[in-house]
């Protein structure tokens, strides 16, 4: 048998659906894979093979009775940010502690449903704080991807979440569960080689998910492929009521937008994003993509988007406001961490100092601060009519456009602790994706080269509300011309 | 706008979370980092203009006014670091 852990999701499918193998084989080769890798990755912080075997012979049985669902018998990873009934979550924060939600959100509720395998939960930056992964309270993950200069040097895979794009680059699941914020679904999947995409704010169920900015918060994919990331789209997202902003709209069959023709498509080349001190490999890269969009026949077209610069200050105010109100929840008292106090603040106080990271400290303070008397105007309302007119650049474009071609991020994969000294320099990482959070729009990161160091880089398809088939068929078509198929060469397996 | 040391300790206990004396000037610096950074939003005019609530235009839905949850108080409790006797033992509050 070929190996099963290389397979596509589409072809894994494919292959339960023709009965070439079994779910329960091909969640043990799944379970193996990650026993040897993840010493050296740290990409899951909490591994589950026997609920996994379990799932995997009931997926079996439900096929047998052909009772199977759209990922039926698929063994896949989960973002410790999604509570899962029964099995430990934390959002990778020691002021959980060992909290096991007895419930489950709803977005992993919907893999189930469809037949879906459960590996464990992934790593990812404390609350999804963090664009490296460095903040964990379970330790770094490490980019599968070395640079070819022999250093060896241990890289991040990107962050929030890293464990999901360190799993999928490194095969230890078929897809993954992630989250984007502010980029932490397309920054990873650029740094891995993956494909990352966030839906339209809204579409996709935040119930169960463990809060850090709500009006920015949106669930999607981590996958191998476009289509791969098409087919988990289509499950992930659902209109939900327990979620009171969750979108009452219809979902189209997004599959049905890979290999759509591109031609006659007008896209969109933002001026803004070309940043000063832009590497070159990056330049040529965004220039790659333009000539490949317009040999298959896409009108190229300069737009300004005039307050891109204002994107990434407007969200470090609103994401560090909201998550200073979403998680004044831990105090200790209900679920989680508790410290000992002289008296009731005292316990909060230690608890919140022993249970949250400096990263995680450093924005609750500036959410309090821009939360506190006097200020709100000046900050928190302020950023938000900033965003206002950041959706309003969108929207004047995509009169013109039907979507925008971007590089997904500034550089390629950095190596562990490059960054950590300077808290506006690991920001800046999200300069190219925070825009598409705060206007609430799709993004899609697609890997199409590597840099001089050998590493992927991943270039960002924007579209309009709602239309996430605009931003796949693009992504598929960049794919297509870019025929990406470098792997990092396997270290890490013990 | 930038803070000194003391606002720093005042916004710590806002957010109730203990900050050691040797701590706080280091959390002074980078938080006036930060804020002379997002500073730059000032240059933005923004008369006239809503703040943005959400990118698709929606109210926001009611439910009706039903009771759909509980008898659950096993999974209510199940990860409280204390309980007793079905109740949460949380510090004594009240001298």
């Amino acid at each position: 048998m070929t190996d099963l852990t290389g397979l596509t999701l589409s072809d894994a499918l494919d292959g339960l659906n023709s009965k070439a193998f079994s779910s329960e084989e091909i969640t043990t080769a799944y379970v193996d894979a990650i026993e040897k890798a993840n010493g050296a990755l740290n990409a899951y912080i909490l591994q589950t093979p026997e609920k996994a075997i379990e799932m995997a012979k009931a997926s079996d049985a439900r096929r047998a009775k052909g009772e199977a669902g759209v990922l039926e018998g698929a063994p896949l990873g989960i973002k410790d940010l999604f509570s899962t009934e029964g099995v430990r979550t934390t959002a990778c924060s020691h002021i959980l502690g060992e909290f096991t939600p007895p419930y489950e959100s709803t977005v992993t509720a919907n893999l189930w449903r469809e037949g879906a395998v459960m590996l464990g939960k992934l790593n990812m930056d404390e609350f999804a704080m963090g664009s490296s992964n460095e903040t964990s309270f379970y330790g770094n993950v490490i980019n599968p991807w070395r640079r070819n200069d022999g250093s060896n040097a241990d890289l991040t895979p990107g962050g929030s979440s890293g464990g999901s794009a360190s799993a999928v680059a490194a095969d230890l699941c078929l897809a993954a569960t992630a989250s984007d914020t502010g980029g932490s679904i397309r920054q990873p999947a650029s740094f891995t080689g993956t494909v990352g995409i966030k839906p339209t704010y809204g579409r996709a169920s935040r119930f169960g998910m463990v809060a850090f900015a709500s009006s920015l918060d949106q669930a999607g994919p981590i996958a191998k492929t476009v289509k791969d990331a098409a087919i988990m789209l289509n499950v992930m997202c659902s209109h939900d009521e327990k979620d009171s902003t969750s979108l009452k709209v219809e979902q189209p069959d997004w599959t049905k937008a890979i290999g759509e023709p591109v031609k006659g498509m007008k896209i969109g080349v933002p001026k803004e994003y070309r940043v000063d001190g832009m590497p070159e490999d990056i330049e040529k890269l965004w220039q790659q993509g333009i000539d490949w969009l317009k040999a298959a026949g896409c009108e190229i077209v300069d737009v300004s988007l005039p307050h891109t610069k204002y994107a990434l200050p407007a969200y470090y105010i609103v994401a560090p406001a909201e998550a200073s109100s979403n998680l004044a929840r831990y105090d200790g008292m209900r679920y989680g961490l508790r410290q000992a106090g002289d008296n009731l603040t005292d316990i909060y106080q230690n608890t919140r100092a022993e249970g949250f990271g400096a990263e995680v400290k450093r924005r609750l303070m500036i959410g309090t601060y821009v939360l506190s008397a006097g200020y709100y105007d000046a900050y928190y309302l302020k950023a938000q009519k900033v965003r206002t007119k950041i959706l309003q650049d969108f929207q004047n474009v995509f009169e013109e456009v039907d979507a925008l071609l971007t590089p997904t991020c500034p550089s390629a994969a950095f190596a562990l602790g490059e960054r950590m000294d300077d808290p506006i320099s690991m920001y800046l990482n999200d300069v190219f994706t925070v825009t598409a959070n705060l206007a609430g729009l799709p993004g899609i990161s697609v890997p199409v080269a590597t840099d001089h160091h050998g590493l992927p880089m991943g270039l960002q398809v924007i579209g309009k509300a709602l239309d996430e088939s605009a931003c796949l068929r693009v992504a598929a078509q960049l794919e297509e011309a870019a025929q990406f198929k470098a792997k990092p060469a396997n270290w890490w397996s013990a | 706008m930038s803070v000194t040391n003391q606002d720093v300790k005042k916004v710590a206990r806002l957010a109730r979370i203990a900050l050691p004396e040797d701590q706080v000037e280091p959390m002074t610096d980078e938080l006036n980092n930060i804020l002379n950074w997002i500073e730059q939003l000032g240059e933005v005019d923004v008369e006239d203009v809503e703040p943005m609530t959400s990118v698709v235009e929606t109210s926001l839905p009611m439910r009706e006014d039903v009771v759909t949850d509980g008898g659950i108080q096993d999974k209510v409790l199940a990860n409280a670091p204390k309980s007793e006797d079905g109740f949460f033992v949380v510090p004594k509050v009240v001298e």
